[in-house]
């Protein structure tokens, strides 16, 4: 017996790899193993003697396990580090390119405004793009040859002039929602959009899109307008922005503004780009006219509304600093890929 | 609109101390935006001067060295202007003077040191359409009594400064002088000053010379007088320099007296030769294809739309727009007959966007106060009176259908409040009305409001709002929020929803024109529908609304190919517009166009029908419309489209839009492009997701290959696999496509992976075993196929 545990010990003292160490198991505890064959001689021996060699035995066979685990533990560390150090790479060599999309800066815009408004209550209202002179001017308070009709050189349909037309303005679904709105109550709608006028250069595209507010209810005031704009502005263009009212003339509303914001450039002091006057036109908004109300039904005697309408170009324009508005519909892949992000908060 | 201040400054006193960007600002904030406020000859140290001495310069036979008395100095200069000479009274530009030229600094002139520079008036700014051909070809020549030391803008009455305003179109009233001075005295609580329309009259009629004969609507009042004996000469100084001031061309003393006075009161006026015009003036509509030989020279060809001004027989005028050379005031008119009218807005606007916008269209399209009318016509014989000694005779015509009373609006003060938002007391209400010159009858609740006439844009109890609110500072209003009514707001999910999924696939989303050249409308569809044209489009290009948007992404292919990007992945969301049964219609569609290399997430692979096909497959069922849609061929495939790789995409029997490679007919590159009418895809109701129990019992897969026609569909094989494989074929997918040598040129070989499962119990091989081989009997007997490798 002593003779086995200085086998054992020789044995695993000397053993270098892990395939050798498991022969060693074979050796000792394998089916014709050292220590299974003591094991079988148990049998023969009286009882006495039984319990004193089973006693040696399991020593033995403790030794033997110890020593092993022991090894085991050292090879198989041994082993890890090694595939560790075999797989180690140089991680500053270039990303597997895991590409997606991009999504149109000025889709990214609408979304923007039409979250902002769909969390203050209103609903996304979308019209036609080819409308009638009547829902685009007329019932806007725009008769036939009223003066303000030149500031929006419309299109015309074929055959058409003065009757069907590409809308000019993002209004015209104003009229559509009052229209369709048969209890003729409250309603607070956004209509965002694509608009259409004849005319082309670096801060105008024949078309373009806007975005249109309206808010119908018994005691809305132009209080709530300068509110919600505010609230709106400062979102968009920062916490920072002023927003100024100027009186103006729209022939939908009464009274109307137009909105300055504190130039997004040089913060109010003046600069090239508000023209020295630290002042930046936005928005034209008023109360509704209530002629307006009255041609699509509803009394406005018992009902005020405020209107809002702004082009969304700009904002885009404002927003990502694009200089010239044929860009964002000159589709260049390399216009398009920088907008492969989420926006910042 | 451009103001002058010293003009406006005859019918308001204006505070010295205001500069005239603090005016412009004022206006501003009260609604009449300016564009620049600035003065009119923007140039600093100049002084008056006197050439005493005027020698020709030793090296130039064009230059002269001068010596030049200004008071403090005598000054050494070199003038290359021909006019130089011993004795002028110049003006001269000092060291250091601002020209809008440039600086003026010491400089040396081909050896001779020239101190200052002396000045035509093209030099010191004024526009070069108020100057004479002599004051381009030398230095101004000032007369004899300018002394010597003194500001020449001030002697020459050029100090003025102009406000160029950018007005609203509802304030016709402020393109007058008189208008502005009403305005400026709401802000600034002053009143304006009266209008002097005094004159002599000489006892002879206008009625035994002229008479009158309105034969339109179109004309509600005609006023006309009669002023003999005016001798035609330049007009004094400050008539030129307020008209130039003003933006108009001085002409001579008579017809800047037309001008001066329309500046002043906003009503145009015409003045006719009384010789030249026979006894008769009518008004009527003109007959189609008559014809005018306007001032300028050019015929005219009319129409019944124009409003026309006859001597009874021929047309000598064009009613607001401008007059007829036959009856032209010039140097030799004696007597003049004034017309001082209004005509119907909106055809003067018609006529004049057809002829010429002129100063005096513009004010007619914006409509007219009549008091007014009366007001010019006799300020202009005041004018005519003393500026061009004119003897004015008795009596004037008239023709007067206007109302001219002042309007009476009745408002309370709770309507004010209620409508801006702000907390008013009466008091301020009524101050600020009195400012505007509003008269106010306080009936307690009810403020009875007199508006003037000149206010043709103040109407109803909102008008009256709105004047209250510009003037007391609509900007003391504080914001506050709607009262939330309980209603959640809503939008268009799906479609962005669409969107993202694309992107996420690698797409890039694109925003292009609707409008396009009109030949490519009917492209890329055989839908039978009419095209929508524009009346007046910009340009062929930009003619026609789009029916299908695919054209506009084969653009942007096209733009982007030309810069060397030729990996193009994109989609976008738009309308296709077309007519059907006289109605307009438009449709929301989805297009995609992808050519050379496809990168997604880890995936870079070339661009092939199946990856397009990949993309849209995912799309719809992303969409919840899974084994819903199929692809189908036919002869509806747009022509536009590889007949050998292109379908149509079909649901619940409606073709909702193609798959496909671009034709090589069209271009030689593989461009592959799908169209989804979305209108008609999102009517059909997304299933619902819904969790399926888990399968724990074992699948089963059994591959196949069929040997079949070239051109017999793979989905015909899966349709007749899935008819008999039931329920327990859960999946087949195909794994294997081979043509070549091993079979026959018009067969090809499809590979099938079955998937077998049941969710009641595990199946054993004999149950399998039965179901393929009657599926592989049924697709041998339906689709004459032979199993590969029999």
């Amino acid at each position: 017996m002593e003779n086995i545990i200085e086998s054992i010990k020789k044995d695993l003292e000397n053993v270098i790899n892990l395939s050798d160490l498991n022969e060693l198991k074979v050796k000792y505890l394998g089916k014709k193993g050292i220590i299974t064959e003591l094991q079988q001689q148990i049998k023969d021996l009286d009882v006495e003697q039984k319990k004193e060699f089973g006693i040696k035995l399991n020593e033995i066979r403790t030794l033997f396990n110890d020593l092993f685990s022991v090894k085991q533990e050292i090879f198989e560390t041994a082993l890890i580090n090694l595939k560790l150090q075999q797989e180690s790479i140089d991680i500053s060599l270039p990303e597997t390119v895991v590409k997606t999309g991009s999504k149109h800066p000025m889709t990214r815009i609408q979304e923007q405004f039409e979250d902002l408004f769909v969390s203050m209550g209103y609903t996304v209202y979308d019209g036609p793009e080819i409308e009638t002179d009547e829902n685009c001017f007329q019932k806007l308070n725009l008769c036939k040859g009223h003066p303000a009709r030149d500031a929006q050189d419309t299109f015309y349909l074929e055959n058409e002039v003065e009757n069907y037309l590409l809308r000019s303005q993002t209004s015209t679904a104003q009229v559509r929602a009052m229209e369709e709105n048969i209890e003729k109550g409250p309603l607070k709608i956004v209509c965002p959009g694509k608009v259409y006028r004849r005319d082309e250069d670096a801060t105008h595209s024949h078309q373009f899109a806007q975005i249109e507010g309206l808010v119908i209810d018994e005691n809305i005031s132009m209080a709530d307008l300068k509110g919600t704009l505010e609230l709106f502005l400062k979102k968009f263009l920062g916490e920072k922005t002023e927003v100024r009212f100027r009186p103006s003339f729209f022939p939908f509303t009464e009274p109307s503004v137009e909105v300055d914001v504190t130039c997004f450039k040089c913060g109010g002091k003046g600069c090239s780009l508000c023209k020295q006057t630290g002042w930046i036109e936005v928005l034209g908004a008023g109360m509704v006219h209530p002629n307006v109300l009255e041609m699509s039904g509803y009394d406005s005697n018992k009902y005020q509304a405020f209107a809002f309408g702004t082009g969304m170009d700009r904002f885009a324009m404002f927003k990502y600093g694009i200089t010239d508005i044929r860009t964002i519909y000159g589709n260049d892949i390399r216009f398009l890929n920088q907008f492969n992000r989420r926006d910042e908060d | 609109m451009k103001l002058s201040r010293k003009f406006v400054s005859d019918y308001i006193e204006l505070d010295s101390n205001l500069t005239i960007k603090e005016i412009a600002e004022a206006m501003t904030y009260v609604g009449n935006e300016y564009a620049d406020a600035s003065k009119l000859v923007n140039a600093t140290s100049l002084v008056i001067g006197e050439v005493i001495n005027c020698d020709v310069h030793p090296d130039s036979d064009h230059l002269h060295v001068c010596k030049v008395d200004v008071k403090t100095e005598i000054l050494d200069i070199v003038c290359g202007a021909p006019n130089v000479k011993k004795g002028l009274k110049v003006i001269v530009a000092l060291n250091g003077a601002k020209l809008p030229g440039g600086e003026i600094k010491q400089s040396t002139i081909r050896g001779q040191i020239s101190n200052g520079m002396l000045c035509s008036l093209a030099e010191l700014g004024i526009d070069h359409k108020f100057l004479t051909e002599n004051d381009f070809a030398g230095i101004h020549e000032l007369p004899n009594d300018a002394k010597v030391g003194e500001d020449p803008i001030k002697y020459l009455q050029l100090d003025d400064e102009i406000i160029d305003f950018e007005l609203t179109s509802n304030r016709g009233d402020l393109l007058s002088v008189l208008g502005m001075a009403y305005e400026l005295g709401a802000i600034y609580k002053k009143k304006t000053k009266k209008i002097d329309i005094e004159y002599n009259e000489i006892d002879k009629s206008i009625n035994n010379e002229l008479s009158l004969k309105i034969n339109t609507d179109d004309c509600v009042l005609f006023l006309a007088k009669k002023v003999n004996n005016v001798i035609i000469k330049e007009s004094p100084l400050f008539i030129k320099n307020r008209l130039i001031a003003s933006g108009i061309r001085p002409i001579n003393n008579v017809v800047d007296i037309s001008n001066y006075v329309m500046l002043e009161t906003g009503q145009p006026l015409h003045f006719y030769d009384a010789d030249k015009l026979q006894n008769i003036i009518e008004v009527r509509n003109a007959l189609n294809e008559e014809k005018l030989i306007t001032l300028d020279n050019i015929e005219r060809i009319l129409d019944q739309n124009d409003i026309v001004i006859s001597n009874g027989n021929n047309v000598v005028g064009l009613a607001g727009v401008m007059g007829g050379l036959s009856t032209e005031v010039d140097s030799n008119t004696k007597n003049i007959i004034i017309e001082a009218a209004i005509f119907d807005a909106i055809k003067i606007r018609r006529t004049s966007k057809k002829i010429l916008r002129s100063e005096a269209s513009t004010r007619f399209e914006k409509g007219l106060d009549p008091n007014r009318t009366y007001m010019a016509i006799n300020r202009s014989c005041h004018m005519l009176e003393k500026y061009a000694n004119g003897q004015v005779l008795k009596d004037m015509l008239v023709y007067d259908k206007t109302n001219k009373e002042d309007k009476i609006i009745n408002i309370t003060i709770d309507k004010i409040i209620k409508v801006l938002g702000i907390d008013v007391n009466k008091q301020e209400v009524i101050d600020v009305y009195n400012s505007l010159g509003f008269e106010v009858i306080d009936n307690n609740d009810v403020l009875s409001v007199k508006v003037p006439s000149r206010r043709l844009d103040v109407n109803i109890k909102e008008d009256l709002i709105e004047e209250f609110g510009r003037i007391y500072g609509i900007n003391k209003i504080k914001g506050k929020l709607p009262v939330f009514d309980g209603k959640l707001g809503t939008y268009n999910k799906v479609n962005r929803d669409i969107k993202n999924r694309l992107i996420d696939l690698g797409l890039n989303e694109t925003s292009s024109y609707a409008l396009i050249p009109e030949e490519e409308v009917y492209k890329y569809t055989k839908d039978n529908f009419t095209r929508i044209r524009l009346s007046d489009p910009m340009s062929e290009d930009r003619s026609t609304l789009r029916y299908s948007l695919i054209y506009s992404l084969k653009e942007i292919y096209e733009y982007n190919k030309a810069r060397n990007y030729k990996d193009v992945s994109i989609f976008e969301m738009g309308k296709g517009f077309y007519k059907e049964n006289d109605l307009y219609k438009e449709d929301l569609k989805l297009a995609c166009l992808m050519s050379g290399k496809y990168i997604n997430k880890l995936n870079e692979i070339k661009t092939d029908f199946y990856v397009i096909k990949g993309i849209l497959i995912n799309l719809l069922n992303y969409l919840g419309y899974e084994n819903r849609y199929s692809f189908v061929i036919d002869e509806n495939i747009p022509n536009e489209l590889h007949p050998g790789q292109s379908a149509l995409i079909i649901m619940q029997g409606e073709n909702i839009g193609f798959i496909g490679k671009i034709h090589p007919n069209i271009t030689k590159d593989d461009i592959f492009v799908f169209e989804i009418n979305l209108t008609k895809l999102l009517k059909n109701r997304a299933s619902k997701m819904s969790f399926k129990e888990l399968n724990k019992y074992p699948e089963v897969v059994k591959d196949v290959a069929f040997v079949v026609d070239k051109n017999l569909l793979s989905s015909e094989i899966e349709k007749c696999l899935k008819k008999v494989g039931g329920r327990l074929l859960t999946n087949i997918s195909v794994f294997d496509v081979y043509v070549g040598d091993k079979l026959n040129e018009n067969e090809k070989s499809i590979a099938f992976s079955l998937t077998f499962q049941d969710s009641t119990k595990t199946l054993n091989d004999i149950e399998v075993t039965e179901i393929f081989n009657k599926m592989i009997e049924e697709v041998e007997n339906k689709l004459s196929a032979k199993l590969r490798n029999k």
